[in-house]
């Protein structure tokens, strides 16, 4: 018999990562407060205890040193999973991203891997303070070498965490806080599909609404209203921010013909504008509408206060359904 | 000019045994060695300078995009790579080419990457654990501290097993001790008492800007807000170089954590190939510099123990070959095909990249056809 549990995805992670460590020796957790505490989401939550301060350890709060050394490590053999405490504070890290961890492959023409996972914490919809909801992906999945991933269920939380520590590439795992915790049925035996591809998070016929992380969760919300007014929208769950599986992408918008993108990040030069511009390209003749996008605004991440002005919520992804069957 | 005399040298300008106070701790060190020790590092010593004169050349002939001068930094370069021992890990900045030929690096492997057929270069697996050139400045100080963390997690420090027992050391430059990755670098390596030595060869220019302007106070007095211990040394000095290196990776192997050698020293060239260092300083300077070449102070103190000119002879011709031969080999390095580039972006498969693979190829043997 198949093993279920329902857990929410900090739950989850914390058991992928268990499960991670048990099978790997290799597998070393390091961060800000993630040993002792668990972490500031308790996401790493008594792995030090059970695994021993030499495979759970509590760094010196410097995103460059934790990232730098961990490469360090990564060469030496081991596979470190990092944690960065938050979103906004992942950029004095970037350099040794960008610059090392993503290069190291390729420029050593494949001697030396460097088998590393950055767990972020990201995103709005929380009522955090500044530099504590943002949503980065872009500047990594900008930077060939580097993949970059978001789960949106506990059940992907749980796999895709460990696919991330068993990948040979480094992974931005991108952790979307606000569905740390709503709860989710998580299938111990099953895997779910690679973190590679593109899910259908839900079939629909008329409009494709594409987004990943916390975002599907509102998308399918969205899609549920819909349906109330008679419109079937597919939901994708972009799942791999880059390299992003196209294919199913593709199937989707020349079924439908139709195609809206959510994101939480602002658009400019964004995954949603990636996504517009291959749609158009690939889909033209299929197309029955342009492209739409809903994302948040091209200014910095405002007060907590003003986030739901700020972010996609259900009604701004409804109205760009509408607008792309006005066509 | 005025050199601080707290440093620790034992051997003069003049090429005589004349050590000072700080170089007391290490004196005993100096009993390992022998005069077929420092033949071996005068031989290095010429064998590199004969490489670094040869890939200026090659670069002044349009053979190399750049080239990384190390002229007057050889007897901090070689007397702290010949202080390890063959289970230790190297870490270099750019410009460690002594260091890597001490490792048994085949130094036409550095000048690949310079020629632009490679950036990287050689596996570290394959050639002693000399790990990869580090362009951006002081980003392996970091990765040399992860790696000594990982050391010391495989079990492999203060085991009282000199053969086995492991440390690391990492090059650097003055520039780099602005860096916030050094600083971060030594906060880690004392949290986790990595088996480490920060070797830092203070050649007094970051570029054009001079020491003084990034730092009042000398620079190994920077590890004690650390708490890691260091000395300064003369870095012109191949044998204050070996024993205060082999002293601090012995402590290093043995458990006792990192430390940290500022070697002062002094680049005789220029910073790479693209500088011109006739606009920021002066003759002077470089006279003052120039009269305390690293190889003629050992080629004196040599000379003083009888050493033959049949030795010093032999080695001119061999650095005269081994120059020739660099150049030959470097001629002939192959471009590297233009379809490998899409091999290694990532370790796993990547069907974006494998597209993007094909339209290259395709796109490539449409323009085949049209010729």
């Amino acid at each position: 018999m198949t093993e279920h549990e329902t857990l929410p995805m900090a739950k989850a992670l914390n058991a992928g990562m268990r499960a991670a460590m048990e099978r790997d020796e290799k597998v070393l957790m390091m961060g800000e407060d993630i040993g002792t505490l668990g972490g500031v989401f308790r996401i790493t939550e008594h792995l030090k205890r059970d695994f021993g301060p030499n495979r759970v350890f509590d760094t010196p709060l410097a995103e460059s040193g934790i990232i730098g050394t961990a490469i360090g490590l990564a060469m030496r053999g081991y596979r470190p999973v990092c944690e960065i405490q938050f979103d906004g504070f992942v950029y004095p890290g970037f350099d040794q991203i960008t610059s090392q961890l993503a290069k190291f492959h390729a420029r050593t023409q494949g001697d030396v891997s460097l088998p590393l996972v950055i767990r972020i914490p990201y995103g709005g919809h929380v009522g955090a303070i500044e530099h504590h909801m943002e949503s980065p992906e872009t500047y990594f999945a900008h930077t060939p070498g580097i993949r970059v991933v978001s789960p949106s269920t506990p059940n992907d939380a749980y796999w895709m965490i460990q696919q991330a520590i068993e990948s040979d590439d480094p992974v931005v795992f991108l952790e979307p806080k606000s569905r740390y915790w709503p709860k989710g049925e998580v299938n111990l035996d099953e895997p779910s599909a690679p973190m590679v591809e593109t899910r259908i998070a839900r079939a629909g016929e008329h409009v494709t609404l594409i987004g990943f992380g916390a975002q599907t969760t509102m998308n399918l919300q969205a899609a549920q209203l819909a349906e109330d007014e008679g419109v079937s929208v597919e939901v994708l769950d972009l799942r791999s921010v880059s390299p992003i599986d196209w294919d199913p992408i593709f199937d989707s918008v020349r079924r439908t013909g139709r195609a809206v993108i959510a994101q939480e990040a602002p658009g400019n030069v964004s995954v949603g504008s990636e996504l517009a511009a291959t749609i158009a390209e690939r889909c033209f003749y299929s197309l029955e509408a342009p492209v739409l996008r809903v994302s948040a605004y091209d200014v910095p991440f405002p007060p907590a206060r003003l986030e739901k002005q700020y972010l996609p919520d259900v009604d701004r992804v409804l109205d760009a359904i509408d607008r792309t069957l006005d066509y | 000019m005025t050199v601080a005399r707290e440093f620790a040298s034992v051997l003069s300008p003049e090429g005589k045994l004349e050590p000072t106070e700080a170089f007391e701790p290490f004196a005993d060190r100096l009993k390992q060695a022998n005069d077929e020790l420092w033949g071996t590092a005068f031989r290095q010593m010429k064998l590199v300078r004969a490489f670094d004169r040869e890939g200026t050349n090659l670069q002044r002939q349009g053979q190399l995009a750049l080239y990384v001068q190390l002229e007057g930094q050889e007897a901090a370069q070689i007397g702290s790579g010949l202080a390890t021992r063959p289970q230790d890990t190297v870490f270099p900045s750019y410009r460690e080419h002594g260091v890597g030929l001490v490792r048994g690096l085949d130094l036409v492997k550095i000048l690949a990457l310079l020629r632009g057929v490679t950036n990287s270069g050689w596996n570290p697996e394959e050639e002693n654990n000399f790990r990869n050139y580090t362009l951006v400045i002081a980003s392996q100080t970091l990765h040399a501290t992860g790696y000594a963390m990982g050391q010391t997690l495989d079990g492999k420090v203060g085991t009282g097993n000199a053969d086995e027992d492991e440390a690391t050391i990492v090059y650097f430059g003055d520039g780099s001790t602005s860096q916030g990755d050094l600083n971060e670098a030594l906060v880690f390596a004392k949290s986790y008492n990595t088996p480490e030595v920060f070797f830092l060869q203070n050649n007094h220019w970051a570029i054009s800007v001079p020491v003084s302007v990034q730092s009042p106070v000398p620079l190994y007095r920077r590890a004690d807000g650390f708490g890691i211990p260091s000395v300064q040394i003369d870095g012109n000095d191949v044998m204050a170089a070996w024993a205060v290196t082999g002293q601090f990776m012995d402590d290093a192997r043995a458990g006792k954590g990192p430390s940290f050698i500022e070697a002062l020293t002094y680049r005789m060239g220029a910073h790479t190939t693209s500088d011109d260092p006739t606009k920021y300083r002066t003759r002077d300077e470089e006279q003052h510099w120039r009269e305390r070449d690293p190889i003629d102070r050992l080629e004196k103190y040599l000379r003083a123990q009888g050493t033959t000119d049949a030795f010093f002879s032999d080695i001119e011709t061999e650095a005269a070959d081994y120059a020739s031969d660099i150049r030959r080999r470097t001629l002939a390095l192959p471009n590297p095909e233009p379809l490998q580039m899409f091999n290694h972006a990532y370790a796993e498969p990547n069907q974006e990249i494998e597209r993007q693979q094909m339209a290259f190829f395709d796109f490539e043997a449409s323009l085949e056809e049209d010729a």
